[in-house]
């Protein structure tokens, strides 16, 4: 037996009212997301599709995959994959970034 | 005191029809089915090595052509990184010990555990099929635009192998991640868990973040071979150095991959040889931790002199010596736990000093090499074949063969016999330094490494590794012999013959299926050995063991 | 016996450790995902770093209502996944039943688009390789060499993606048959539980590949 920090909200039932708020949500953002892509503002365009996408993608991990209600250490999982790929491209990109 | 009869039933025994091996679930079978694959593949990558070295006895190529050269020494590398280090310590020792350490029945998945077996042995038949159709001519680097455009070898057989090998590790580390905050007996909070099961944890960070990062670079290369689409060739546009920074951000942490499982052997063997409790418990576990998180700042210092920007550079030389304080940490603990500790030399311990000193060497060099400017001198020359060798061999396969004798009679009941064990080990020690000592020189000199001829002058330094090799060789031939002879014949060892704390050695040797009889309930700390009585113990000696258990903090995972 | 206690394997304490377990597991293998995608990401953001403008070129030819239509199919597949989640725990077997039919239906929609689009790329000749051609109309300043690489990655991403998609519909598959013959209940659906976060995190990965590869300017 493991303590019990891990187990603490195993079955956490979420709402369909959650769920659907969570998901109109979703269909807004992409909709802005278009839209602001029919814009043209340089390099802001990026900044604010991946934003949105950001955005789009914490409310599913949250949301949907119930990272919110789930364990520190699970949260720590989730955080580790976002940190180690941010390692990965920021690293390489500072090379790119300062060759001459 | 060792009673004289191995249990009646015991894991070994329990079924014996070939089924029962090939689809157990047991984790110490599955360490058994990995220690004789991994054996196989260890004698393969040095038969390779034996041949290399014997054609680099002269300057001319007399044995072997060049491009057989290519594929001996990428042989050599590939099985020995990919086939044999990367899994040998976490596959078999780690298999093993990792739930009976934390009094746990098995693993938490034992069918992924047998999965990773499965394809761990379908990516050796892969590279096994590549070496007999041809081999590799591309180094264990796979460097492209040349592994991708030039090369005319089975890259895509062995890329592929290597690939299907990494859902291996990634499956093992993911297991022992899982089991680890999830399986733990009864009062078995993280301070007191062995450091061996800190050092696979820490090594099972790098294999779950890391490995991926290889399977789909190896993906882009088969990609770019077949179809060439032009990502890491510079003539369609795309970018060789990509190849590199996505190869070493794995395979950088890998080499910790080899090295962290071996430093969590000697912090089991150390305190247990010196009759004294670790120093500095929570440095060496943190330090593990740090090692892994560190090791994927650094992989550029593999790129000093290969295009990638001046600044990047600095950077890179900056974490590398960051990297090398917590491993530096871990030599002044296991010092500090030999300081007045009574030290018996027995074989497990000879080898874990033997690992001390080279890995120090190797650390230092490592250093040496992060100084970029020292670097743009000896860039791939044996200077570097040197430095990586202290490391994997006199380091990780030193860790891991005094890991496999510590707990040799824990795995087979066994005892090996002692003499034999000593005098191995020592002939280990001596024809690898004997090996690798000169290759520093020969380096330094300026012999570039991965050619098959080379000027006169370095002849004599290449005789002496040569006849290195040969000891070496000869060296790890004797355990081989004398461990399956022990099988029959050892000495019957009892339940804990090294008289070490820990729950492994309170069960029976060799254990029953499910490790334990009831579920062990955890009231202390690792490493409680009695202090040596006549001899006080330094003020600060005790000073990260708690007072009382009451007073600790339950510690959440 | 309750179903919880059948499925609990021996050496496991109880299903509650089990469960734990099992969905720890799935968080650090989606953890090695993100990393396996990051690998081609990283090598996307260097290529367009380098070619910001064939990166744009190439994006132009981009079929952008598919695109967003798919967006949507999948954003709306995770909602039915998660009610089909919900519905297990609330112990109402049916419904969820019905639930993963329809994801498994938006899944099937989702790659029929896909093929759709990588059908008119085939026919543009914008899949790169020998037969690579971006035709009359684009940017001169343009190299289209830099354009293919842009499709390489076109390709690949979506590939990868796709080749997750048909992993997830047949687990999906494997699970509704499960929950149809009553195999889950608010005691015991941990299979159920860790497809929907597998199924969740191959529509993120979506989620990023949209604005990345339709929306350059
Ligand atoms: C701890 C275990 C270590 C292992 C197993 C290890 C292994 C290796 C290997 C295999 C290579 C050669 C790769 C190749 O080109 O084929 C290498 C090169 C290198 N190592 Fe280590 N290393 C370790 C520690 C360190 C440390 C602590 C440092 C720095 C502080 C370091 C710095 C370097 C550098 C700079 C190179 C590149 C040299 C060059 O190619 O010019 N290493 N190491
Ligand atoms: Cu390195």
């Amino acid at each position: 037996m493991a303590d019990n920090s891990l187990r603490f909200t195993s079955h956490h039932i979420v709402p369909v009212k959650t769920y659907t708020l969570v998901f109109i949500a979703l269909l807004v953002l992409l909709a802005l997301t278009v839209l602001a892509a029919r814009i043209e503002h340089g390099v802001l365009n990026l900044v604010v599709g991946l934003s949105i996408a950001v955005t789009k993608a914490a409310l599913i991990v949250l949301y949907f995959m119930h990272l919110r209600y789930n364990s520190f250490v699970v949260r720590m999982v989730a955080m580790a994959g976002v940190l180690w790929l941010a390692i990965l491209i920021t690293i390489t990109m500072a090379d790119y970034l300062t060759r001459s | 005191m060792s009673t004289a009869e191995l249990p009646k039933r015991h894991y070994l025994n329990a079924n014996y029809n070939v089924w029962s091996w090939l689809l157990t679930t047991d984790h110490k079978r599955i360490a058994i089915l990995y220690m004789i694959s991994l054996t196989f593949f260890f004698f393969v990558g040095g038969v390779a090595a034996i041949l290399f070295r014997l054609e680099l006895m002269t300057p001319q190529g007399d044995l072997v052509i060049s491009e057989t050269y290519n594929r001996l020494f990428t042989l050599h590398g590939v099985v020995m990184v990919f086939f044999f280090l990367i899994p040998s310590i976490p596959a078999v020792l780690g298999n093993f010990l990792l739930p009976m350490m934390i009094g746990a029945r098995d693993l938490a998945f034992p069918k992924l555990n047998l999965l990773s077996w499965y394809l761990f042995m379908a990516g050796g038949l892969l590279a096994i099929a590549a070496i007999i159709g041809g081999g590799v001519d591309t180094g264990w680097t796979f460097y492209t635009p040349y592994s991708t455009t030039y090369a005319n070898s089975q890259v895509m057989a062995m890329a592929l192998g290597i690939f299907v090998a990494g859902f291996s590790s990634i499956l093992t580390g993911l297991n022992f991640i899982v089991t680890t905050h999830t399986m733990r007996a009864p009062g078995m909070t993280w301070f007191r868990m062995p450091l061996f099961v800190w050092g696979q944890y820490a090594t099972s960070i790098i294999f779950v973040l890391g490995t991926p990062v290889l399977a789909i670079t190896l993906a882009l290369i088969a990609l770019e071979r077949g179809l060439g689409i032009g990502i890491f060739d510079p003539r369609l546009g795309g970018d060789p150095l990509l190849f590199q920074h996505l190869f070493w951000f794995y395979s950088h942490p890998a080499v910790y991959i080899m090295v962290l499982p071996t430093m969590a052997v000697i912090s089991e063997i150390v305190p247990c040889f010196a009759r004294k409790r670790i120093f500095g418990y929570r440095f060496v576990a943190f330090s593990s931790v740090a090692i892994a998180v560190l090791s994927f700042l650094v992989w550029g210092h593999h790129m000093f002199v290969s295009g990638q920007s001046l600044y990047a550079g600095l950077v890179f030389s900056f974490f590398s010596m960051l990297v090398a304080v917590p491993s530096a940490i871990k030599v002044f603990n296991w010092t500090a736990t030999l300081y007045k500790g009574s030290i018996s030399l027995d074989t497990p311990m000879l080898y874990a000093l033997g690992f001390i000193g080279l890995f120090t060497i190797g650390g230092l060099t490592g250093v040496f090499l992060a100084t970029t400017a020292i670097d743009v001198h000896v860039h791939d020359t044996y200077f570097i074949v040197a430095h990586f060798h202290y490391i994997m061999v006199g380091g990780a396969v030193m860790g891991y063969l005094g890991g496999i004798h510590f707990w040799w009679p824990k795995m087979t009941g066994r005892m090996y016999p002692e003499m034999w064990g000593r005098v191995s080990a020592v002939i280990i020690f001596i024809g690898f330094n004997l090996t690798f000592f000169p290759q520093f020189i020969l380096g330094y000199l300026g012999m570039p490494r991965r050619y098959h001829v080379y000027a006169e002058e370095f002849q004599v330094l290449n005789v002496m590794s040569s006849a290195g090799a040969s000891i070496l060789g000869f060296g790890y031939l004797i355990p081989l012999v004398y461990l399956l002879w022990s099988l029959k014949y050892g000495r019957i060892a009892g339940p804990n013959p090294w008289g070490a704390k820990g729950l492994e050695w309170m069960t029976p040797s060799p254990p029953p299926t499910f490790n334990f009889d009831e579920t062990p309930i955890v009231t202390e700390e690792a490493y409680a050995y009695p202090p040596l009585s006549d001899e006080p113990l330094p003020d600060d000696f005790l000073s990260d063991v708690p007072v009382a258990d009451e007073q600790r903090e339950p510690l959440r995972s | 016996m309750s179903t919880a206690n059948t499925h609990v394997a021996h050496h496991y304490d109880d299903a509650e450790q089990q469960f734990d377990a099992a969905r720890l597991g799935m968080w650090i293998f989606l953890a090695t995902e993100v990393m396996f995608f990051g690998g081609m990401f990283t090598g996307y953001t260097t290529c367009r770093f380098m070619y910001p403008a064939a990166f744009a070129e190439g994006s132009s030819h981009m079929q952008l209502l598919a695109g967003t239509l798919n967006t949507a199919v999948l954003l709306l597949s995770s909602l039915t996944m998660a009610l089909a989640v919900r519905s297990v725990q609330v112990n109402r077997p049916a419904v969820a039943v019905r639930l993963l039919m329809v994801t498994l239906v938006l899944g099937f929609v989702f790659l029929g688009i896909k093929g759709y689009e990588y059908a008119t790329k085939f026919a543009e000749h914008h899949v790169p390789g020998a037969a690579f051609s971006l035709g009359e109309a684009h940017n001169p300043a343009v190299n289209p060499q830099h354009v293919e690489l842009f499709f390489a990655f076109y390709f690949l991403l979506t590939g990868f993606h796709a080749l997750h998609m048909l992993i997830g519909v047949t687990i999906v598959a494997i699970v509704a048959v499960q929950t149809w013959r009553g195999q889950f209940s608010s005691a015991y659906f941990t299979p159920l539980e860790i497809t929907g976060l597998y199924w969740h995190f191959v529509d993120i990965v979506w989620v990023f590949l949209f604005p990345l590869l339709y929306l350059i300017h």
